[in-house]
């Protein structure tokens, strides 16, 4: 049975000169699987990452055939239903720690406050578990950490740190929403490791939304391709460099090669009616 | 925490005790500046401070003798020196109108004017942070057009037209308020004659002294000219804690806590609120210190014997000294919020702290 199914999703912004539809009927299934969704800015990617955990803000609107997460009709549950679906079962790693760890709050409180909140444990226990999952992604020294605000990280130490605080309860499904796209190169492949060797172990479910392609093949056994709000090709991760559809094409045609040619990049050709209604 | 190393605790105090430090002597410089600047006015206004307390028909001796008294025939900046010192010691001269020492009259009269002020803040705050949220978590709904209504209102309003209103309404017709002053004469004698006054803010004084009946027509003195102040700083907040909120609501983090599954309570008093507080704190402190200068105009139409009212006398009878020692008050007292909001900016945004 798969773990996640969504038919014909559409996400739609109420705008003062009419609907802007972001996503325009996807459907997608994933099992406890590693997929990836690729496509330019603007394509609709992190909005389809979103809507799986309802957390489109207004205008967006949120509309789908059918959104079924582990058999609970994710499109039905009330909000508090939700909430607890939220953390405990679904997810989400977002692209950059600056923004996505509150500036204010240490980062053992933060660490600590699903624990203490929504699952009712207690201080100790708590702290704990925290210092636990920090080791597990590779902190050496877990309780300075845990005293330290964010700006005091570095940007691979706060991914690891928002990696850690969203795998704490053991989820059966993460979104990671560009969660290299924001660090240094050399930073971004310890992160991965580290994703991927979690995601790997625990058996999770993964969403994996990003705008490099080589990653993505890497990383994940199955790829969407998304233009304009549309799914236009679907295909296993290993076949994507050899993707025949016009538009993966013109997108990989776009990655500069080492030892290739030198000149200008090829710009992407829009001209086809691939996402066209 | 109780991982905590004792080396990092013991750095953060150090560098919040550095920047106290710095404040105070930041504090101090401003405060010579400030003396400077009532000393250069008091120079130059065209009111000779030796005829005005000797009168017109005084003697050349008499005339000179006071202006030694005085120091005026010493260099300037030895007259300077000399007012600084006094000042530094709490002598900020006699008063031309009542001979008295100038501090032991704003002594008198702002207590009336904290009292006033505090308590226009605390409802001003305890109304519009809960508003300004309210607005912000449901930006274009009624309860936001309400909000920035009520909140228009308190801006174009003039605090005279409400007091007057206010007086006419509450008090003349329906009677459910004190009138003008801080007290009914009865019962500012029994204050006067019979109870300790150990701060010179009634509310306080009469509750220490248990005087209940003393303190409950005090309260109904100043819940008028209280909530008018009140509305107007109201107004302010509930604008800004707006605002900022919404900037809030919109960071990434907030999505984070949403998605760890915390409640949206949570998400906005707790994730949200403690970054809104990090601006808020000047606006609040803006607001009070605005207040405490003396709303002049709420003080006249209440009778309030209060800063403002003190310094417009004195305007009115060319009493430079006790003009300018209640422009000196008014700037410590400016000076020390401004002071106190950085400490407290310190304390809530770690950011500031390095």
């Amino acid at each position: 049975m798969s773990l996640l199914t969504v038919e014909n999703l559409r996400v739609t912004f109420d705008t003062e000169t009419g609907p802007v539809q972001a996503v325009r009927g996807v459907s997608f299934s994933l099992g406890r699987e590693r997929l990836g969704i690729v496509g330019e800015s603007g394509s609709g990617k992190t909005m389809t990452g979103r809507s799986v955990l309802r957390l489109i803000r207004p205008p967006g609107r949120i509309e789908a055939d059918r959104m079924e997460f582990d058999g609970q009709d994710l499109m039905r549950i009330p909000e508090t239903g939700m909430r607890a679906l939220r953390g405990r079962r679904i997810a989400m790693v977002m692209q950059d720690p600056k923004f996505s760890l509150n500036p204010v709050m240490r980062v053992g409180e933060q660490l600590t406050e699903g624990l203490r909140r929504r699952d009712r444990l207690g201080r100790a226990e708590a702290v704990r578990k925290a210092l636990a999952a920090l080791e597990a992604v590779q902190i050496r020294d877990p309780e300075r950490v845990m005293q330290a605000y964010p700006h005091e990280l570095s940007g691979g130490m706060g991914q690891r740190v928002m990696i850690a605080m969203m795998l704490i309860p053991e989820p059966d499904l993460l979104i990671a929403d560009e969660p290299t796209s924001a660090l240094d190169v050399t930073v971004q492949a310890e992160v991965l490791q580290i994703l991927d060797t979690l995601v790997r172990d625990r058996g999770m479910g993964l969403i994996f939304v990003s705008h490099d392609l080589r990653l993505v093949a890497r990383f994940c056994d199955r790829v969407l391709v998304m233009y304009r709000g549309r799914i236009v090709e679907e295909l296993p991760a290993r076949e994507l460099m050899a993707a025949r559809h016009p538009y993966t094409r013109g997108l990989l045609n776009c990655l500069p090669r080492i030892g290739g040619a030198r000149g200008p990049l090829p710009v992407l050709d829009r001209s086809g009616d691939w996402a066209d209604d | 925490m109780t991982t905590s190393s004792p080396n990092a605790t013991v750095q953060r105090s150090l560098s919040l005790l550095r920047g106290l430090a710095g404040a105070m002597i930041t504090l101090a410089i401003t405060l010579l500046g400030l003396l400077l600047v009532t000393f250069v006015i008091g120079r130059v206004v065209p009111i000779d401070p030796v005829l005005s307390i000797v009168g017109e028909r005084a003697t050349a001796e008499q005339y000179e003798a006071t202006r030694i008294a005085l120091g005026l025939d010493k260099p300037l900046w030895q007259q300077f020196a000399m007012y600084v010192a006094a000042a530094a010691q709490g002598d900020l001269g006699t008063s031309i109108r009542t001979g008295a020492p100038v501090a032991e009259e704003i002594a008198r009269y702002f207590p009336a004017t904290l009292e006033l002020a505090t308590l226009g803040t605390l409802i001003g705050v305890l109304t519009g942070v809960p508003a300004g949220v309210l607005a912000a978590t449901r930006p274009g709904s009624l309860a936001d057009q309400i909000v920035r209504l009520i909140g228009l209102m308190g801006y174009s309003m003039p605090v005279f037209w409400l007091g007057l209103i206010g007086l006419l309404v509450f008090y003349g017709q329906l009677g459910w308020v004190g009138g003008p002053g801080r007290l009914d004469p009865v019962h500012q004698m029994t204050l006067d004659f019979s109870l300790t006054q150990y701060t010179g803010t009634i509310l306080i004084d009469t509750a220490l002294n248990g005087a209940w009946d003393v303190f409950a027509n005090a309260l109904s003195h100043i819940v008028l000219p209280a909530g008018i102040l009140g509305y107007v700083s109201m107004a302010y907040i509930s604008r800004m804690t707006r605002s900022f909120m919404m900037n809030e609501l919109g960071q990434e983090y907030i999505t984070t806590a949403r998605v760890k599954g915390m409640p949206e309570w949570r998400v906005i008093w707790v994730h949200a609120m403690r970054n809104v507080m990090v601006p808020l704190i000047t606006v609040i402190a803006l607001s009070y210190a605005y207040l405490l200068e003396g709303s002049v105009l709420t003080e006249t139409i209440f009778a309030w014997p209060g800063l403002g009212s003190y310094i417009t006398d004195a305007l009115f009878t060319a009493d430079m000294p006790a003009v300018l020692g209640g422009t000196v008050v008014v700037g410590v007292v400016f000076v020390t919020l401004n002071m106190l909001s950085d400490i407290l900016y310190r304390l809530v945004d770690p950011r500031a702290r390095t």
